[in-house]
């Protein structure tokens, strides 16, 4: 297998869950890569498989779904043969994971304090009261105040509050690789903003490598330096955030940016017709052929390859088949 | 309002404010449930009793007096003498011992057992979960006192064998309510938040899983006790508890039972102290859960 990125390499990840409905094909084929440092968004619709491969990264996919196949290297280590006990150092030392409801990620019935020296007791190998004092410098280090949040209870946290507390919980251990799952998607939007700004100051300080998962395209362009759009359980489009806003290539990634309002733009806002595929039952070949508008024949026998059409731009479709018709098309485009 | 603002106070009195609030929420809503508070004035006086048992009475339980033997009650024996003229109420009062003894020490192990199994059972699911849950319904499917006579009679009857007996098909119900406590608890988002987290099975388990599923099991626990006692004199009546000459209620319900038409005595004041501890332990606990529960709580 090619390494694409020093950090982490996921190829062909495929995750099914056993439900009484049939087997849902969660994941079919996943790739992405990511360097040291390096920020990367993971963006798709509801249900396209950003929350699973964020899980299958940590090799944390539970009953009923299964890892069938694939790769997920991280740094030399493949995460899917690790045993259990190599797994659990891993977790939290070198990846540790961000969650969406900041609330009820924290377990409601121990304070802050100790639900963070647990963390820490855990990463040192040491007694978890030894670590109270470095869990209050992790509570000041993403603003809070710590004598006051320490003894606190999760349900005495504002929306806001808790993901900071949950912030220095996942960055307690100075992790190589920070996964956010949709970190602001609970918040309103002026804690969002906050966040997402404490959130970049850190990892800017600490060097983290993040993958960040969302739904909003504003907030990964924010944020990320890299952007991988989903669609159904594939990777559809790989790109540096400003060649994926200026020159999307795939279909999907077109029809989201043109349903993305922004300041300026006048003319309307066009949603992607059709809905999300049933994953029980997906699409043959490609599976966005149904929806997309510049369908071809092909899509919908093969499944296209997520092929390299430009330095570092990788795309999955039949348009850009391979680096001759782009550059042909693309070619035809600027005369 | 103003000096909390400025500056938290520290302390232990302020740590524990919460805690005490908590505490008068309680004892209001018990002083509201009459009859929690009956339950706890019974169970109360039964502590008391098998505390002070010696100094309540001048009596011996197990000295004889063949010359005093099935006198009715009177100033000097309250509840009368038995057949060999022992005073019942002193052997009521130091059957309480044995009674609180009893309670206790099932209490433990059958909550023990059927909190490590439900537990288990729930948190790990799939096919640890079956077994677990197939066992637990094997107990289930006899008759609670007909398998505590079984195993009493397997072990011998003494008391400890009974405590043994009544603990192994006590715990049936504790292990299905921590499993449903634990399998609802397992699902939570904070769960999968420590995991990611890295941590063990076994500390998930007990840091995380346990303290979330005790509170009903607790209020089951209390809710029981009043079976126990009821199992462990049936067990003491048919001769496979505690032996005479113990003053086990049980033992003396049985012993009274040739005399139960001339000296009616003998027989009925240990089965009336059965009755209202039992009684006693079931208003407890009732008001035990409706206290807990934060449902029924405010």
């Amino acid at each position: 297998m090619e390494k694409r990125g020093n950090l982490l390499n996921v190829s062909d990840l495929h995750v099914v869950f056993y439900t009484y409905r049939g087997v849902i094909q969660a994941l079919n084929g996943v790739e992405l890569w990511m360097n040291k440092g390096e920020r990367l968004g993971v963006v798709g619709e509801t249900g396209c498989g950003k929350s699973v491969t964020s899980r299958a990264v940590m090799n944390l996919i539970e009953e009923p779904g299964k890892i069938l196949s694939g790769r997920v290297l991280f740094e030399e280590r493949d995460i899917l043969k690790l045993k259990e006990s190599e797994l659990r150092k891993m977790r939290g030392n070198e990846i540790s994971m961000i969650f969406q409801e900041p609330k009820s990620s924290l377990n409601p019935v121990m304070n802050v304090g100790f639900q963070i020296a647990e963390v820490l007791g855990k990463v040192n190998n040491k007694p978890i009261k030894s670590q109270y004092k470095q869990a209050a410098q992790m509570l000041e280090f993403v603003g809070l105040d710590s004598d006051r949040v320490l003894t606190m209870y999760p349900h005495e946290l504002s929306g806001g509050m808790a993901q900071r507390v949950m912030i220095a919980m996942g960055l307690a251990p100075n992790p190589k690789l920070l996964i956010a799952d949709e970190p602001t998607s609970a918040l309103d939007v002026t804690i969002q903003a906050q966040i997402l700004e404490l959130l970049d100051d850190l990892v800017e300080k600490l060097g983290n490598a993040v993958m960040l998962i969302s739904h909003d395209m504003g907030v990964v362009a924010e944020f990320c330096n890299k952007i991988l759009v989903m669609y159904a359980g594939n990777s559809v489009e790989y790109a540096p955030t400003k060649t994926l806003f200026r020159n999307p290539l795939h279909p999907y990634t077109t029809g989201l940016l043109k349903a993305v309002p922004q300041i300026g733009r006048t003319d309307e806002l066009k949603a992607i017709t059709g809905t999300v595929p049933d994953l029980v039952d997906p699409p043959s070949g490609c599976r966005f052929h149904k929806r997309c508008p510049q369908v071809m024949d092909i899509c919908k026998k093969e499944r296209p390859p997520f092929i390299q059409v430009e330095d570092d731009h990788y795309v999955a479709c039949h348009l850009w088949g391979n680096k001759e018709s782009f550059d042909e098309q693309k070619g035809g485009e600027s005369q | 309002m103003s000096e909390t603002t400025t500056k938290p106070k520290t302390g232990w009195f302020h740590l524990m404010k919460p805690y005490f609030e908590d505490m008068k929420h309680s004892l209001y809503l018990w002083r509201r449930n009459k009859l929690a508070i009956v339950g706890s004035i019974i169970i109360a006086a039964f502590l008391f009793i098998a505390i002070f048992a010696p100094l309540l009475t001048p009596y011996k339980p197990d000295i004889q007096n063949l010359s005093e033997k099935l006198l009715a009650p009177s100033s000097q024996h309250p509840f009368g003498t038995d057949q060999f003229g022992r005073d019942i109420l002193c052997r009521i009062l130091y059957g309480s011992r044995i009674a609180i003894q009893i309670v206790l020490i099932v209490t433990i192990i059958s909550g023990f057992i059927g909190i490590s199994i439900g537990v288990t059972a729930g948190y790990f699911g799939g096919i640890i979960d079956e077994i677990l849950m197939r066992i637990t319904d094997m107990f289930l499917a006899f008759p609670r006192l007909v398998l505590a006579m079984a195993f009493a009679a397997m072990l011998g009857p003494n008391l400890t064998n009974m405590i043994i007996a009544i603990s192994l098909v006590n715990w049936t119900p504790y292990a299905r309510i921590s499993r449903a406590e634990a399998l609802r608890v397992k699902g939570q988002p904070y769960i999968e938040s420590i995991r990611s987290m890295g941590a063990s099975n076994f500390r998930i388990m007990f840091s995380h899983v346990l303290p979330m599923t005790i509170s009903p099991v607790l209020v089951q626990l209390t809710l029981r006790m009043g079976t126990i006692i009821i199992t462990a004199a049936g067990l003491g009546f048919l001769g496979l508890g505690a032996q005479p000459p113990s003053p086990e209620w049980g033992v003396m319900v049985s012993d009274g039972r040739s005399y139960l038409i001339d000296q009616w005595w003998v027989s009925t004041f240990p089965g009336l102290a059965i009755a209202i501890v039992v009684l006693g332990f079931n208003l407890l606990g009732d008001g035990i859960r409706d206290m807990m529960d934060p449902r029924l709580r405010r």
